[in-house]
């Protein structure tokens, strides 16, 4: 497939968001749950959800620059009964929303307690609507994987490594954006979270291995033979009907092909996973805030070269028809 | 069952002339569908919107070779997986008829539904920004002021050879329907679950078995044409009845 440049920063920006939602509702919970005094401040989670609202909302700005019509963008929201595209439009809004309200309560100290436990814990607003928001980012995960995963034309994708993988790499970028954000701020949560990105950004970095292992081993899931129905073999396409380039050439094929791919496959593994991990040991052992945020830009742009190989190692049945050029 | 308009092509006759190709394009982009634009159409690498190719196969191993001509448009799935994909519900399937089509004034242009369909049958128009494909010539079918005879999709009218018939392929009483029971006829990648409308029907090998008796004219043994010799009543003859 053609990997389109504004969906590559739409499903990287706001997995990175999400990770971070999910990483510092994580750390509040840690330090609830924790028996110590150690706590963080209700700015640090504030100042911390603006930022992970500025990567989601960059993320849904780039998704605008893939609609031919973005004026219509508001139909999107419609039919999220049986599209997960829809159903992404309409989790994603709610994502943000609760970042916002996450961010407020933080920001304005609004924790009335809402529950007591036997323990004598107790759960306040900011970690209810905190959860709230940690939840809503899992299950936007889960619906923008389910995006590429339910197109079963495309057997690279149609498998749930593809949630997993977006799930597990989102989550490492997150806990590694947040890890620099609270090494750059001198937070007390700075050894939680990077703990959080090593361990994170490891198991990603083998899921999406196997998956790729998975894809290695597809069998083809139609021939030739199926699709234009003759049994007279060997076929062997003469003219796709046309002499130049068509949407059906264009969309569903990579220009540089395999060779880019496996180049790619090399470059994303060391830069959004073995680089990333050192980095961040480095960072959390000398306590050094650079060497996190280095390891979240690395990472970052090895996601979005992962991303552009997910896109273009996905091989399309219709490519059945196009096989001859011109 | 209710009503499935769709096309069967007969892939015995089809001879790859592409007027179903052309027809297809002119009707199209002059009317309720359209435009069908074109970039860099006198170019070098010419591209543009299509409803209907026209692709060539060779089958078998030289010189025991065949050459297919294989029409290829949307076929009409029964059950679309274009359909359900679309997140605004531009992209919908008439209950009336069957008919797939694209709402132009819905469609955002994010190409979904074109990942979803295994046949490659749609087509994006950079220039309005949404997705096209074939609408079974919708605003033929339904045209009251053409002649009844008229009133199909351009490319069936098209088609020199008569390879494309229309009709509702659930009504066994229509020409498409026996065509298709009669011939064999065939969906493509059945295997998907898609349920196409739009059905093939198959090369089939004519073989005539002739002997030898028919090769030469037994009641000419003398090869020689004209008014033939009138032989005695009780001559031998082919039905051992009689010469007259």
């Amino acid at each position: 497939m053609q990997p389109a440049f504004s969906v590559l920063f739409l499903t990287t920006l706001i997995g990175v968001g999400q990770g971070m939602l999910v990483a510092l509702v994580a750390g509040q919970w840690y330090y609830v749950i924790g028996s110590g005094e150690a706590w963080e401040s209700d700015a640090f989670y504030a100042k911390g959800a603006a930022i992970a609202l500025v990567f989601l909302a960059a993320g849904l700005l780039a998704s605008f620059f893939h609609l031919a019509n973005p004026q219509r963008a508001w139909r999107t929201a419609t039919r999220w009964r049986t599209s997960w595209l829809s159903r992404e439009v309409v989790v994603l809004p709610a994502v943000m929303g609760l970042a916002v309200i996450w961010a407020g309560v933080h920001w304005f100290e609004v924790k009335p307690v809402l529950l007591t436990f036997s323990n004598e814990k107790s759960l306040d607003l900011t970690m209810a609507v905190g959860f709230l928001a940690a939840g809503a980012s899992i299950v936007l995960y889960v619906v923008t994987a389910m995006i590429y995963a339910c197109v079963r034309f495309i057997r690279e994708w149609a498998s749930g490594w593809t949630v997993t993988n977006f799930m597990l790499m989102g989550l490492a970028s997150g806990f590694t954006a947040a890890a620099a954000y609270a090494a750059l701020s001198g937070s007390r949560l700075t050894d939680f979270l990077v703990a959080g990105a090593i361990g994170l950004t490891a198991l990603a970095g083998v899921a999406r291995a196997a998956h790729l292992w998975r894809n290695l081993h597809l069998a083809p899931p139609s021939t030739l033979r199926a699709a234009i129905g003759v049994r007279f073999e060997p076929i062997r396409q003469i003219t796709p009907g046309f002499g130049g380039p068509s949407f059906n050439t264009t969309e569903f094929s990579v220009h540089g092909g395999a060779g880019s791919i496996r180049g790619l496959t090399w470059d994303f593994f060391l830069l959004a996973f073995l680089l990333p991990v050192l980095l961040l040991a480095a960072g959390g052992l000398s306590g050094e805030g650079p060497f996190t945020v280095f390891a979240f830009v690395l990472q970052l742009l090895g996601l979005i070269v992962e991303r552009w190989v997910f896109f273009a190692q996905g091989r399309h049945v219709q490519n059945l028809y196009y096989q001859a050029q011109g | 069952m209710s009503k499935q308009l769709a096309l069967v092509i007969d892939l015995n006759v089809c001879v790859g002339c592409h007027a179903c190709v052309t027809s297809c394009k002119e009707w199209n982009t002059s009317g309720w569908a359209g435009p069908l634009p074109d970039t860099n159409p006198y170019g070098a690498q010419p591209s543009g919107v299509f409803f209907n190719r026209v692709q060539t196969f060779e089958c078998g191993t030289f010189p025991r070779t065949e050459t297919i001509h294989f029409p290829k448009s949307c076929l009409h799935c029964v059950d679309a997986p274009c359909v359900p994909v679309c997140p605004t519900g531009a992209s919908y399937k008439r209950e009336e008829d069957g008919i797939v089509l694209v709402d132009y004034d819905k469609c955002i242009g994010c190409k979904y539904c074109s990942w979803s369909c295994p046949y490659g049958a749609r087509e994006f128009d950079e220039i309005q920004g949404v997705m096209k494909k074939c609408t079974l010539c919708i605003d033929r079918i339904y045209d009251t002021s053409l002649p009844p005879e008229r009133r199909k999709p351009a490319c069936v009218l098209a088609c020199p050879a008569g390879a494309r018939l229309f009709g509702d392929v659930n009504d066994t009483e229509s020409e498409a329907s026996r065509a298709i029971i009669d011939n064999a006829g065939y969906q493509l990648m059945p295997e998907w679950g898609t349920n196409p409308a739009n059905h093939y029907l198959p090369r089939r090998k004519i073989k005539m078995t002739l002997h030898k008796d028919e090769l030469v004219r037994a009641d000419n043994p003398l090869k020689v044409e004209g008014e033939l010799p009138k032989p005695h009543f009780n001559a031998p003859s082919i039905d051992e009845m009689s010469s007259w």
